[in-house]
Order: structure tokens, then C-alpha cells, then sequence
């Protein structure tokens, strides 16, 4: 790509200028899709938590998997986009905007889960470590304290990591734009001009936060496996889940943003900015994250099925071979069975359709993988005659499909007010660096010159 | 606020500018702080975008983590003690959870402090009227002399046109 920087201006400015009535259609489509989601919430708060399909002995269902799930889909983006940022890779430049927004939104959605699971959601400071009168709260040795300072400290950097990248580009659209737009974007940009002191401290500030992001961003879902690893419930406890999370989390989050990419690649009409070899770059990504989350699959059923535990193998044999085995398998087929081979095969990894291809069954199978680590073990937890089944209700479906149509719905919302790719770091990417810093000349021989040649 | 400056459309032209300015500025009675450079990216290979590149902005993010983690631990443990919970004789301050949350607020205060810091420094916001072309958004650079002394400016002019401008303009808030 060889682009002129009006070129580049006209081309990525370009949506946020015209909106086509197939944006409106989808829009309203992903709309009432969200709506549905919250007529259901409505129904449950009106009928209670029993509206959903919780119940003895199983407390914790599809709002956990959700978040969960889309806990892991945030690792898609700052994560993603600070390691390139840190090691300096050159073809992160059009990736990292796209990458970082899916963070704050899947942040913003999976915070709602806890909300919903309460019940009760207006008893939702009960969350917020505040001193209680009542004796019971803040309790510091809760894994689920921990995961309210760890997802705000989250989604404070990420947002952070998202917005201070974006004040040039809010500036560019300001200077480009005329009434409340003008008005709105200067805000917007904080009065960015452009200066070389106000560019040093943005880099830097990049910097520090792309190498404080990654410990913050490993961290959350460590402790949200936490969640489960810290209680003595047969398949939870174990040293490998914060590493296995993390992993998995990765995983789903770069499936996600291929996904991602793909679409605002077809329906910006981006296709020279978004280039197959940055599809290729990330099916290499994710083909090392599917071998690895295989590994730690096999790592984790070989060391319970060596242990023979019984209360562990009851859960074992559940997922393996009992109730739980069709989604286990289709599990292991989509995380690793189709994406594998696919993604190995250069000819097809360099294939942008196929990349997406792998990619899709990898969203599917890591939100299954979330709902067998929540579910089973809850179901026949120790004690047979506790055991007990759990069915998700319409209520639940209808709210994680919401969530799966709120993603689309927030970025098409994104997109239209945000250049989706860093404008500023894509020119930067295009200047050729000079070897050293161009000596000066001295002044009295340009001076001399202009004149002599009557300037 | 009165400047003329001159928009370039490569950075060497831009370079000499600067050079031409910098080498002027005794002689024509303005210092090196009414030197104004705007650009629409980062030239930090070039010496004219590097000025003011000293900043503490790394010493502020760590104390700022520093600081962080000393007010979380504090906070945490004085929850702790002032709101007992039954432990079974087990300790009220825990080492291992307080450890797992003074380390999510120690970043925190870092990132924090990364982000105020760069505001200060940045100066921003800063809504006022000041020197600026929507040039450098389509890659030209912005060399000039804000407020620059009587009697100069058409000196100043000849020097910016010499350097290869593309315009030299004039702008009076």
C-alpha cells in the first residue's frame, strides 16, 4: 500500500461521512435483537431468578458462561494490540484500533452478566466494596472481590488505551468537519494540535501503558478462573486453569478479531488497508493458541483421569462420555479439529475467507468450553443425592443472544464516529525512515542560493 | 497571538526551515521558545520533532503505581481491621488476597498517572484559539515564529520560502 496522506484521509474518513441504508437495516436489525434481550431481563426481574433455569444444585448457568466467555473475547483486543505495540511489529498499525474497541465492548457486555445473574440487579452495590454494616462484605478472601478490582482496572486501561491513541485522528475529523461535528470532535480531541511535545508524550504514554496492559490484562482472567479454581469442586480446582484461561482467553479473543476484521474489512470497503497477510499474521496466532489450549485440554483430563478420583471422575465421564459428551466433542471439533489443518496449510491460512472460516467454529467451541467448565461440575457435585440438571430457559437464550448482537450492534455504532484504524499511526507506518538525522544545511547557502535563482 | 509560518511538504524542506530559523532567531530578536513546528505525526527521527523530548512521564507512571499500590494496601487493610469479619482465628489481613489486590491497584495508579500525566504535559484540553492549519492533516508540516519582533517578518517570510515552503501564511488571532 502506497497512499498519499489525502488519500488516506478520504478513504478512512469516508464512513464516518456517509451512512448507506444497509447500515440502517443493520442497525435495526442488531437493535431489536438487543431489545428481545431486554424484554427477557424484564421478564425475569418481573418473575424472579426463577424465570431462568437455575436451580438446586445449579447456581450458576449460561449468565456465567457468558461472562466468562465474553471476559475472554476482551483479550482480543488491548492484549493483542499492546504485544504487537511492545515488540514493535509494523503490521499491527490497521489492526489495533479494530482490535482494541472489541475489548471495551466485550468488557462493557460481560460486566452486565453479574448484573443479571443477581436477580435483584438493584441490590448491585452489594458488589462495590463498601464497608458493611451487616458483617459479611467486604470480603477480601472472595475470588469474586478480587474480579470486581481486576475488571475495573481492565477496563480502565483498556479504555484508556483505546481513547488517547484517537485524539489525533479526533482532531483530523474536527479539521474536516463543520457545525455540531466541528463542535463535537473539538471536544472530542481536547484541542490536539499536533505539536512535537504533545507527539513524544502520546508515544511514550503508549508505551507505558502497552507494558502495564499486559500484566493487567493476564491478570483478569487469572482471577477469573479464580473464580472456580478456588473452590473445591470436582473439575475446578486446579493450578492449571489461570494459565489455561488466559490461553483460551487469547484464543477466542484472536478467532474474534480475524471475525471482526473481516466484516469491516468487506463493509468499509478497506480491502487495501486490511490485507491478507495481516490475516495471515493472525492465523499463525491463532494456530500456536489452538495447539497450545489442546495442550492444556489434554494436560488437565490426563492428570484428573491419572488421579481417579471418584467425585472427579464422575465429572470426567459426564463431559466424556455421559450427558455432556456431544457438546464436549463438538468442542474439541471446533477448537481444534477444523481450525488445525486449515490453519497449517499456508495456501489457506493466506486466504482471508478461510482464516474465517477457522475462526467461526473457534467463537462457537470456546463458549461451549466456558459452559462445560461452569455446568457439569455443579451438577453432580460430590454428594449423589444432590445431584441435579440444568436446562437453560428462553430467558437465558434470549439474553446471551442479545449480548452476541449488542458486540455488532456497539461497533457499527463505533464506526461511525471513530476512524477504525488509526490514521496517524497508518501514515507514520508509511514514511521512510532516513538512516540518521538529516544534517543541516548552513543557512547562508540556501539564503544564497533562493536569491541567486531570483526567489 | 500573531505568527507566519510555512507549510512543507517533506520533512528535509521542513528540517532546513527549522535551521534556517534556529540560525536566524539572534539576529532577527525571537528565541528558540516562539519556534513553533505542528505536524499530523510523529517526526521523531527528525531533529525538528524532537524537541521538548525530556519528560519524567516514566518516574510519574511508577510512582503513581507506587502510590497506588501503598493506598490499596492501606485501604484494604483498614477495611479489614475496622470491619472484622468472623475468621475462625484465622488472620483479619490476609497476605495472599491483599497481595492479589494492592497488585490490581498498583496498576491502576500506574495507568492512572500515565494518563494525567500525559494531559499536564500535553497540555490538554486546551479549547483557546491557537496557531494552527488544517494542512497538516494531508501531511504538511507547519514551521514558524509566533509573535515574532517588528520589522522582521518579511525577513522571516524570505527565509520560510527559501527552505522550500509550499505557502508561507500569516495568522492573527
Amino acid at each position: 500500500m502506497n497512499k498519499t496522506p489525502e488519500q488516506i484521509n478520504e478513504e478512512l474518513l469516508l464512513p464516518l461521512n456517509s451512512t448507506s441504508w444497509r447500515y440502517y437495516l443493520a442497525v435495526a436489525a442488531l437493535g431489536m435483537l438487543v431489545l428481545v434481550g431486554f424484554y427477557a431481563w424484564g421478564y425475569q426481574l418481573d418473575h424472579g431468578i426463577g424465570a431462568s433455569g437455575l436451580d438446586r444444585p445449579v447456581f450458576w448457568g449460561v449468565y456465567i458462561t457468558d461472562f466468562v466467555f465474553w471476559i475472554g473475547i476482551s483479550h482480543a483486543g488491548t492484549l493483542i494490540s499492546a504485544i504487537l505495540r511492545v515488540s514493535n511489529a509494523e503490521w499491527r498499525r490497521p489492526v489495533t484500533r479494530c482490535a482494541e474497541a472489541i475489548t471495551v465492548f466485550s468488557l462493557l457486555i460481560a460486566a452486565t452478566f453479574p448484573v443479571i445473574h443477581l436477580g435483584r440487579p438493584w441490590l448491585f452495590f452489594w458488589l462495590i466494596p463498601y464497608p458493611s454494616e451487616r458483617g459479611i462484605w467486604p470480603q477480601f478472601r472472595s475470588p469474586l472481590l478480587w474480579d470486581f478490582f481486576a475488571l475495573n482496572t481492565y477496563l480502565i486501561g483498556s479504555f484508556s488505551f483505546l481513547l488517547l491513541p484517537s485524539f489525533p485522528d479526533f482532531a483530523l475529523v474536527r479539521d474536516r468537519s463543520e457545525g455540531w461535528r466541528r463542535r463535537l470532535y473539538g471536544i472530542l480531541s481536547l484541542g490536539w494540535r499536533g505539536t512535537p511535545k504533545q507527539w513524544h508524550r502520546l508515544e511514550m504514554a503508549m508505551r507505558i501503558m502497552a507494558v502495564a496492559i499486559i500484566p493487567v490484562a493476564v491478570s483478569v482472567h487469572t482471577i477469573v478462573s479464580w473464580d472456580f479454581a478456588m473452590a473445591l469442586v470436582p473439575g475446578w480446582h486446579s493450578t492449571i486453569f489461570g494459565p489455561y484461561f488466559v490461553a483460551g482467553a487469547i484464543f477466542s479473543g484472536i478467532a474474534a478479531l480475524i471475525i471482526v476484521m473481516a466484516c469491516v474489512r468487506k463493509l468499509l470497503h478497506l480491502e487495501e488497508y486490511l490485507e491478507p497477510i495481516h490475516f495471515d499474521h493472525l492465523g499463525k496466532l491463532l494456530l500456536a493458541m489452538s495447539l497450545i489450549w489442546f495442550y492444556f485440554v489434554f494436560a488437565e483430563s490426563l492428570t484428573t483421569w491419572y488421579g481417579n478420583q471418584p467425585s472427579e471422575m464422575t465429572v470426567f465421564w459426564l463431559t466424556r462420555s455421559g450427558s455432556f459428551s456431544p457438546l464436549f466433542w463438538m468442542m474439541v471439533i471446533c477448537n481444534a479439529i477444523i481450525p488445525v489443518p486449515i490453519l497449517s496449510i499456508k495456501r489457506l491460512r493466506s486466504k482471508i475467507g478461510w482464516t474465517v472460516l477457522a475462526s467461526i467454529p473457534i467463537v462457537i467451541g470456546m463458549w461451549l468450553e466456558r459452559f462445560l467448565i461452569v455446568v457439569p461440575s455443579l451438577e453432580q457435585n460430590r454428594l449423589p443425592y444432590a445431584y441435579g440438571t440444568y436446562t437453560p430457559s428462553w430467558v437465558e437464550i434470549g439474553i446471551t443472544v442479545a449480548s452476541f448482537a449488542a458486540m455488532p450492534l456497539l461497533y457499527l455504532l463505533f464506526v461511525k464516529a471513530v476512524p477504525i484504524i488509526s490514521i496517524w499511526e497508518l501514515k507514520l507506518g508509511q514514511h521512510e525512515k532516513p538512516a540518521e538525522v538529516a544534517a543541516p544545511v548552513p543557512a547562508e547557502e540556501i539564503v544564497q542560493g533562493a536569491t541567486a535563482s531570483g526567489r | 497571538m500573531q505568527a507566519i509560518y510555512g507549510l512543507y511538504r517533506d520533512p528535509d524542506s521542513a528540517q532546513q526551515a527549522m535551521d534556517l530559523l534556529q540560525q536566524a532567531e539572534r539576529g532577527l530578536g525571537f528565541n528558540d521558545n516562539q519556534i513553533l513546528v505542528l505536524t499530523g505525526e510523529p517526526y521523531e527521527d527528525h531533529a525538528f520533532g524532537m524537541q521538548n523530548k525530556k519528560t519524567i512521564m516514566p518516574w510519574m507512571s511508577a510512582g503513581g503505581g507506587l502510590v497506588g499500590g501503598l493506598l490499596g494496601f492501606w485501604f484494604i487493610s483498614f477495611t479489614q481491621r475496622a470491619y472484622p469479619l468472623m475468621t475462625g482465628g484465622m488472620q483479619i489481613v490476609t497476605k495472599w488476597p491483599d497481595g492479589i489486590l494492592t497488585y490490581e491497584l498498583t496498576m491502576l495508579g500506574a495507568i492512572l498517572t500515565t494518563v494525567v500525566t500525559l494531559l499536564i504535559a500535553a497540555r490538554l484540553p486546551d479549547w483557546r484559539r491557537h496557531v494552527f492549519d488544517p494542512a497538516i492533516g494531508e501531511g504538511k508540516i507547519l514551521i514558524g515564529v509566533t509573535d515574532p519582533p517588528e520589522g522582521s517578518q518579511d525577513e522571516l517570510r524570505r527565509r520560510l520560502r527559501s527552505a522550500g515552503a509550499v505557502e508561507v501564511k500569516e495568522f492573527i488571532a
